[in-house]
């Protein structure tokens, strides 16, 4: 069925649209296959909103005469849209039919299934060519640029056709003196096949960061030779490392029943197991629809809307995640040893708590630059699923399916670390603003699919254009600078009590008045920055001052001169 | 001094209340004064100064194998843990403590002992730093409808209220002696804030003596007089800020409010506020809360909403926004009562001056309006903040609550204000503290009768000579938003926990790194350059008269002074790790010592990690605490050393 034949009804005049802290506007309403068009009609400056349909999350619509009272001109129906991105929209649309067909429209056009059916692969703006390298980096060019890796890591390809491991990228890291053959039988031993490979190296002790999904041991606890070796290869004689299960204790146990389970400690005796347990998959997705929910309604009282950010669960999401990273990060830095993170599939927590404990360690990870790379390495390549993840947001009435915002929770987690480093990162709120907005719907094809061989298969490199490309643009990337960044080589530990965490109110509570205010005051930061470096600047102050510096200088010795004479 | 049963005890060690692992060993001295911790080491200055009017209580807690635990919770919100090795040097702190914070007549309070090195004219000068008299007619007052009555000079018709009031000019002196016979307190209607560009007032008071049925015509034409004063408008707005119920309660005492069917053209309006009650333990509730060690998010956020505070924090300010809307978009009067009109009356006047005025948003004005609205209005700190020892019942955090109203808007216009939170914090300490004369006693006529002004010093000079700490960089007075009324949203998330107060001693809990510091610090340097830019080019112009006059040009050197303008950002750029661990206390017990000494830096500042040469990570720390001495002024200001105390002396007894 071709996309078009979605569309009954493209056009509709005299449309209203009314949307947070703006007044009503009066226009001419369009769909298209990927797009909901609104335009006002004024003569010149005309003004235009261009809608995603795949940012719809939701449509509520609601047509005036269903109860029968036909009125003599016409009849009218609302649509309220409410988009992933949190905005909430109202269209006022004369005539019934118009605005159930527009309203079925969207709902088909928005919930399409099909990847390369998606807007990036229509997305052609004249200033991108699709020809030329598709990311920022590969698993083999990280390797030769890390050279601490050099000594005791290799690139193995043993997955190069990902049947090893089908949400693996073609190539990943792992300890030098362990064989392809010995990481085939780990990869059988768990779950998803994903067996550990290496997430980071720090750089100041060689201590890695290692992740994988559980280990498949069983209700009666089977083992696996070479998963022992390759982790014993990982630690490298020194005597321990650190397991951090993302499962509590029980869990653990219990994910023996299915199949599942942990490195018990007589098999591995030089790697400590540390459960923390955090909540996953649905559990998650409620918190986000709760809390979205709890700021949804600025007429409740306090008492309502504290036990409502209560009981929504999100603050005590960010609070487990970066205390876990924290944790992490004590273990390397501050205790040396190297660590193996995984819960139970290794694609969500996993990656969570692992670029997380990258951020607050390592520096090269908080320019943007870094911070891109770092999310293409752990969670597109690492092969976070995407695409069933975010394929609904916090309005949606559909049943939940597989559907996770923990790409969010991330953000929220580098938003506290900012709002508590705030000269530390190089990039600023804007950027993890962006990026939660692009993770749901997008002109990119990066956040598309759920792992590299579903890329690989739907010719998304080809085809689409990579969104990190393009906010590395000087010119693009300049609106997500962090104006007061001063690179820091040291660990950033994030306080994770109760009361230093805050609500992100940048993301959530983004279209209310309460945001316009913070966007002057960030216009503010600029202005001052700039202000300094307009007086400071390297080339133009100095250069005037050290001319007047030079004629003074020669003016005083010429006027001691006099003196003396 | 006859207090004092136990100058000095040796071997005592302070609990760092982050972790409860580091410990810092030292000798407790206590003075008329304060409570002096020196810590022993090295280092040269730990101390640890906490002046007696500032602690709020002492508790002996269980003894414990390390000594005999004593907790001071102090009225700023810091709270101290002492263990003491033996018993009977505890319970001798603990007792002289306890009656050295307690004062029983005003004479004992700091002010009148504490004595900077500064002459008689200097202290005058101080107390004329600010002038009330100036601010009215910075309101435009008097004018040919308001007018000072001297009906109150001598304080005879309301000891509680100032001597100078300004009432409309159409009232005759009979009216006012009547009106005041119908107020609790005698406190009669009366003019709070002037709105030049309306003329619309927002007049204070207490309660009418109502009953079910009084009546009091002076009092009726005192309303009458007052709407009059503001030609435009019609009608006038009364503001009852007790909750319905109590208002109607009052009025078996006698009491109560105004009756619209005897005062002509007046709307009446509920806008429930609590009373100093409720207040004082909501408060206490929240200081339960903000006091939790490592609690998790949800006993945190069921904590802080089972404490109801930011509900209260809320009512008041829709108070203040109702009053503002009505002066500024109504042009309306408004006149503002409570019971006794000392309290949320005082709140909710001064709440509403903000949001109309932006020269209360200056630190000048700030200060302009507390000392109106508050301290000549009669608000009575002595009793409010516990001063003396008395009635625990009148205690109760209502000027807090203010300046939290503040901080809630400085939140959601963060360019609004002149100042940063760092004025609110320094000026709450001030209250408590009985350093400064200004907030002791009930009244005006108390202090005059104490001769406050002789004997103590004030305390605005002392801030504003310091304000370079408590400016806020971001502050915009030319945009357009943050003149006239400011229009604050008051829905539920916009209300939100004040750390910096409540957690002003927690260091760990603050960010590390201050975005309106380094702010500051650029927009200081920025002028700078400006300023010596100019400078240059004046030299320039000078020198270039000079060239014509001479013969022969010489080359001199480049003095490379370059070097001047590198960047001094002092950025802290690390931080020590947080307690990740909480469930697992068994897991790194290996390298627990270890990591104890890294972390030992006494009071947070100053101290170098002693074993910063192990290894590189280490270094990392260590370069943190030295430099975050510099970065984190807030807590070391008042708390760590006393401020002030280079000017009294060591006073070690």
């Amino acid at each position: 069925m071709e996309l078009s034949e979605h569309i009954k009804t493209a056009n509709v005049e005299d449309v209203t649209l009314r949307r947070p802290f703006h007044p009503a506007l009066r226009g001419t309403l369009c769909v298209t296959s990927h797009h909901l068009l609104f335009s006002d009609r004024k003569d010149e400056a005309s003004w235009q909103l261009l809608i995603l349909l795949k940012n719809i999350d939701a449509i509520e619509k609601s047509v005036e005469n269903l109860f029968g009272y036909p009125r003599a001109v016409g009849s009218s129906g609302t649509i309220t849209i409410k988009c992933k991105d949190l905005l909430v929209l109202q269209l006022e649309i004369p005539g019934m039919e118009e605005c159930l067909n527009i309203a079925s429209s969207i709902e088909a056009l928005s919930s399409l299934e099909s990847v390369t059916e998606m807007y990036p692969f229509f997305y052609r703006p004249s200033h991108l060519t699709l020809n030329g390298p598709w990311g920022l980096s590969s698993t083999e060019q990280y390797y030769k640029q890390t050279e601490r890796l050099w000594d005791r890591w290799r690139v193995s390809t043993v997955n190069s056709d990902y049947s090893v491991c089908p949400s693996y990228p073609s190539a990943v890291i792992v300890p030098r003196e362990v064989d392809d053959d010995k990481l085939i039988h780990s990869a059988r031993f768990r779950q998803g096949g994903r067996f550990p490979v290496l997430s980071y190296c720090h750089h100041r002790n060689g201590m890695v960061i290692m992740r994988s999904s559980q280990p498949l041991t069983g209700a009666n606890k089977k083992r696996c030779k070479e998963d022992e070796l390759l982790l014993q290869a990982v630690i490298d004689g020194s005597e321990l490392g650190y397991i951090i299960d993302l499962r509590s204790a029980q869990q653990a146990q219990q994910a023996r029943m299915t199949g599942g389970g942990f490195e018990s400690k007589s098999f591995y005796s030089h790697w400590k197991r540390i459960h923390r347990h955090h909540e996953r998959g649905k559990v998650v997705q409620e918190s986000l629809i709760k809390l979205v929910e709890a700021c949804s309604d600025p007429s409740h009282s306090v008492d309502r809307w504290l036990s409502k950010l209560e009981n929504s669960k999100w603050l005590s999401h960010v609070h487990s995640a970066l205390s876990t990273a924290g944790l992490v990060v004590e273990c390397v830095e501050r205790d040396g040893h190297s660590v193996l993170v995984h819960g139970s599939e290794g694609t969500d927590n996993t990656l969570l708590v692992s670029s997380l404990a990258q951020l607050i360690l390592d520096p090269a990870s908080r320019t943007v630059t870094g911070f891109l790379c770092l999310l293409e390495r752990e969670w597109i390549q690492a092969g976070h699923p995407f695409q069933q993840r975010c394929a609904h947001s916090a309005y949606s009435h559909a049943r939940l399916k597989q559907e996770c915002p923990i790409f969010l929770l991330l953000l929220d987690c580098v938003w506290q670390v900012w709002r508590q480093f705030p000269l530390a990162l190089e990039f600023s709120e804007a950027l993890l603003l962006r990026l939660a907005q692009e993770v749901y719907a997008s002109n990119y094809g990066t956040f598309l699919c759920n792992s590299e061989q579903e890329r690989c298969a739907a010719g998304v490199k080809e085809n689409t254009h990579c969104l990190f490309q393009s906010l590395l643009r000087p010119d693009i990337e300049e609106q997500y600078l962090n104006p007061l960044y001063e690179p820091t080589d040291l660990a950033i530990w994030p306080s994770v009590h109760p009361q230093s965490l805050q609500l992100w109110t940048g993301l959530f509570l983004r279209w209310t008045e309460y945001a316009q205010n913070m966007e002057e005051a960030r216009e503010e930061v600029w202005s001052i920055v700039k202000e300094h470096h307009e007086q400071a600047g390297p080339d133009r102050t100095n250069n005037t001052l050290s001319t007047h510096c030079d004629t003074l200088t020669s003016f005083e010795n010429l006027m001691d001169e006099l003196t003396i004479l | 001094m006859e207090h004092i049963r136990m100058p000095k005890v040796e071997n005592v060690r302070l609990v760092d209340r982050s972790s409860s692992r580091r410990t810092h060993v030292g000798t407790l001295y206590l003075t008329a004064t304060h409570t002096i911790f020196v810590g022993e080491g090295s280092e040269d200055r730990n101390e640890l100064w906490v002046l007696h009017s500032l602690v709020c209580n002492v508790v002996k807690h269980k003894a414990s194998q390390s000594g005999y635990p004593l907790l001071i919770h102090c009225k700023n919100f810091q709270v101290i843990q002492f263990i003491i090795p033996q018993e009977s040097d505890c319970h001798d702190v603990y007792i002289s403590l306890s009656r050295l914070s307690r004062p029983e007549k005003y004479e004992e309070l700091y002010c009148f002992s504490f004595n900077p090195n500064v002459d008689k004219a200097e202290r005058e000068h101080s107390w004329d730093f600010l002038d009330l008299k100036a601010e009215y007619s910075r309101m435009g007052l008097p004018n040919k409808l308001w007018h000072v009555t001297p009906i109150n000079r001598e304080y005879r018709v309301c000891d509680t209220y100032p001597a100078d009031l300004f009432v409309p000019k159409s009232v005759t002196l009979p009216v006012i002696v009547g009106s005041s016979k119908f107020r609790s307190r005698g406190r009669f209607p009366t003019l709070s804030y002037y709105c030049k560009e309306n003329h619309a007032t927002i007049c204070r008071s207490s309660q009418p003596l109502s009953g079910f049925s009084a009546r009091c015509l002076e009092d009726e034409q005192m309303l009458q007089a007052i709407m009059k004063s503001n030609p435009g408008s019609r009608f006038m707005y009364v503001v009852g800020t007790r909750p319905k119920l109590n208002a109607m309660a009052n009025r078996a005492a006698g009491k109560g409010y105004e009756n619209e069917d005897n005062y002509c053209n007046i709307k009446f309006q509920f806008i429930g506020i609590e009373n100093i009650h409720v207040m004082r333990n909501s408060q206490q509730k929240l200081i339960e809360v903000s006091a939790l060690r490592s609690p998790s998010m949800g006993e945190f956020l069921t904590g802080l909403e089972n404490s109801d505070w930011l509900r209260h924090i809320k009512s008041i300010m829709e108070a203040g926004l109702f009053i503002s809307k009505a002066v500024a978009e109504e042009g309306v009067s408004v006149l503002v009562h409570c019971s006794d009109g000392w309290d949320r009356t005082a709140q909710v006047c001064s709440v509403a001056s903000v949001l109309l005025d932006p020269y209360y948003r200056t630190l000048k004005g700030l200060m302009v309006l507390i000392e109106k609205d508050w301290v000549s209005f009669g608000h009575m700190f002595s009793h409010r903040c516990g001063h003396l020892i008395g009635e625990a019942k009148e205690v109760s955090p209502v000027i807090d609550q203010f300046l939290e109203c503040v901080w809630q808007l400085m939140e959601q216009f963060p360019c609004a204000f002149e100042y940063s939170e760092k004025f609110l914090i320094s000026i709450h300490n001030h209250i408590y503290s009985c350093h400064y004369g200004n907030f002791i006693c009930n009244s005006q006529k108390e202090r005059k009768d104490l001769c406050i002004k002789e004997k103590a010093h004030s305390i605005w000079l002392h801030l504003w000579e310091k304000k370079l700490d408590f400016m806020n960089p971001l502050f915009k007075p030319d945009q357009s938003q943050n003149q006239g009324l400011l229009r604050p949203s008051t829905a539920p998330y916009c209300f939100k926990y004040w750390r910096r107060l409540y957690n002003r001693f927690d260091r760990e809990l603050h960010p590390r790194q201050s975005e309106l510091d380094c702010l500051m610090t650029v927009k200081e340097e920025t002028q700078q350059l400006e300023e010596e830019l100019a400078l240059y080019e004046q030299k320039m112009a000078v020198l270039d008269k000079e060239r014509a006059k001479t013969l022969y040009m010489q080359k001199g050197v480049l003095d490379s002074k370059q070097a001047l303008w590198s960047l001094p950002l002092d950025i802290s750029l690390a931080n020590t790790p947080q307690d990740y661990i909480g469930g697992a206390p068994n897991v790194f017990t290996l390298q627990q010592g270890e990591r104890e000494s890294a972390e030992l830096c006494l009071f947070g500042d100053q101290t170098k990690s002693s074993d910063a040469d192990n290894s590189d990570q280490e270094s990392g720390v260590a370069d943190f605490s030295s430099h975050s001495s510099g970065e984190e002024s807030l807590p070391s200001e008042d708390s760590v050393k006393d401020p002030d105390s280079d000017e009294t002396g060591p006073n070690r007894a």
